[in-house]
């Protein structure tokens, strides 16, 4: 067991905004060393969010025990709380912020509040080294086109209605898909998409910077369910088009603050067809394209406590009073003083 | 002389029959299978110009079109000498500043009376002339509707873009805009697309209001 206890000082970062209970202890330097998860896994249909807030104070113990096992440093070795306070499932967040609490009284250390799309761009940033980055942040529960500029990541455009994530998890279940564990519904229909070789034409939906995909959603399940297109052309169309929607709005960021850097992040950026599109983007306006290595994609305690680590040095904190949850929690509300430009 | 490359377009400055040209070129985009890629790029081509006659019939300053090629996705149009909004705006005094705004809130009221949606309300797609006229140039995105959901959403999407790209003035410069469109289409409709902004606004994921 490595002895990691030296002069540096520990963060142990909890996320629980959504289907994955994570823990995580986090360096101050920056060094993560550990990055433990429990997903909840409905039997059928979508997150039930009180079922889910279950699992994850059932599995909090197991994995926290574990976090601070793999990365060799003991509870009291621990000198900051992050848990991540929103946006996301009530239900969820508060098991999060729960445990949080507890933790950081009972050590007697400071608690950090972390907004949850903040900590997707930080560990983004970290774990590639982009400093000032066009942020494409994808999962299922988010999709925003993000910059910084003074003070804040503003949001440059954003879905109106579902998350890309969620118009794929969606569409996988109305066409019967099946999920092996630990695998998302986003993989099984990348891997069908990869032997599609007909396109569907599909509602191609880009309002300025903004972006929907209910629309795009409805259509290519009504195309499958015609029994037109083999479920491969359609998963195939699908991922073309939203994700030509994305690459769009991206560029059109890109174009519009030219930054020099392109990061993509979140757990849809784990999608190589993605990948390959944005990193065409970026080449063309000689942005440097990053994308957040695949076990800080999704959901993860890491992120959070990074996040909390760069705001707790900054001088931010969250007394316990305040440590209400904040469901509604909306990216560009959040003051990030630790942002150097 | 490619001057703008932008996220849908190129555009580049050149000579054409002894005039100064933009030529608005829809590049094929590499990211975008061919299929894709065609039917956007000719589409967005066709479209354009047509909507940009329609804003001049409503009486918005744009720029001559010159020629369409619909299957190269290529549009030849007058070069509008001035500087972009998003140049000026930041710089220039709080008057000119409220002017400009009132002008830019006037010029979108008459777009909506007659049916036309922007798409793309971004001061970077305005240009302030030498005599302090205000072109609109960018019409790729826009569509026809005289449906008070789509102005809702014409309208934010300008004060987005004033908040991210204007913070400093974004409030001021967003109330002159309105008062501006107020003048263009009566305070009666003002009032009604102003209460649609605010549903979109709380429409908007994680709005604590909502």
């Amino acid at each position: 067991m490595p002895a990691n206890k030296s002069t540096d000082s520990y963060c142990l970062g909890i996320e629980s905004t959504a289907d994955d209970f994570g823990a995580a202890v986090v360096s101050f330097e920056g060094k993560v060393l550990s990055n433990a998860n429990d997903a909840y896994m409905p039997k059928k249909g979508g997150i039930h969010p009180r079922e889910a807030a279950r699992h994850h104070a059932a599995v909090s113990e197991k994995v926290l025990a574990e976090a601070f096992q793999t990365a060799a440093v003991k509870p009291q070795d621990i000198d900051l709380v992050a848990f991540s306070q929103g946006p996301g499932l009530g239900p969820c967040l508060r098991t999060g912020a729960t445990a949080a609490r507890a933790l950081a009284s009972y050590l007697d250390v400071p608690l950090v509040g972390v907004n949850h799309c903040v900590g997707h761009i930080e560990i983004g940033k970290l774990a590639t080294g982009a400093v000032d980055p066009v942020t494409l942040y994808v999962s299922g529960g988010n999709t925003i086109v993000s910059a910084f500029e003074a003070g804040r990541y503003r949001i440059f455009g954003e879905t109106l209605d579902i998350a890309i994530g969620n118009c794929l998890d969606v569409f996988a279940r109305a066409v019967d898909l099946k999920q092996k564990r630990g695998v998302p519904f986003g993989a099984v229909v990348e891997e069908l998409a990869s032997k599609g070789e007909k396109f569907v034409s599909l509602p191609y939906t880009v309002k300025g910077m903004d972006l929907s995909f209910s629309g795009l959603l409805t259509a290519a399940v009504q195309a499958y369910q015609s029994g037109q297109y083999s479920v491969e052309d359609v998963c195939f169309s699908l991922q073309e088009v939203a994700f030509s929607m994305l690459t769009e709005v991206t560029e059109r960021a890109l174009a519009h603050t030219e930054k020099p850097e392109v990061l993509l992040t979140g757990g849809v950026a784990a999608n190589r067809r993605l990948q390959s599109m944005l990193e065409t983007v970026a080449e063309e306006h000689d942005a440097r394209f990053c994308v957040v290595p695949l076990r800080l994609a999704a959901d993860n305690g890491a992120m959070i406590a990074w996040a909390g680590i760069l705001a707790y040095k900054s001088g931010v904190s969250t007394p316990i009073e305040k440590s209400y949850v904040n469901v509604k929690w909306r990216l560009e509300e959040v003051y990030a003083p630790w942002v150097e430009r | 002389m490619l001057i703008k490359k932008g996220a849908e377009a190129s555009l580049y400055l050149e000579t054409w029959h002894n005039r100064k040209v933009i030529m608005k070129k829809r590049l094929p985009k590499k990211y975008r299978i061919p299929e894709l890629d065609q039917t956007i790029r000719s589409q967005r081509t066709a479209y354009e110009p047509n909507i940009i006659h329609k804003a001049k019939e409503a009486g918005v300053p744009t720029p001559t079109i010159f020629m369409v090629d619909v299957a190269d996705a290529n549009i030849v149009m007058e070069f509008v000498e001035g500087k972009q909004v998003k140049e000026v705006l930041d710089s220039v005094s709080s008057e000119e500043r409220l002017r400009l705004s009132r002008l830019i809130g006037r010029i979108i009221g008459r777009l909506h009376k007659h049916g036309i949606i922007h798409g793309d309300l971004t001061t970077s797609n305005m240009i302030l002339t030498p005599h302090g006229k205000v072109v609109f140039v960018d019409f790729g995105l826009s569509e026809r509707s005289k449906e008070l959901e789509p102005k809702g959403v014409d309208l934010h999407l300008m004060k987005r873009a004033l908040h991210s790209t204007h913070h400093k003035h974004a409030k001021e410069c967003f109330k002159a805009v309105m008062e501006g469109y107020a003048e263009a289409v009566g305070k009666e409709k003002t009032k009604k697309v102003t209460a649609k902004i605010r549903e979109i606004e709380k429409r908007g994921r994680y709005v604590a209001e909502r």
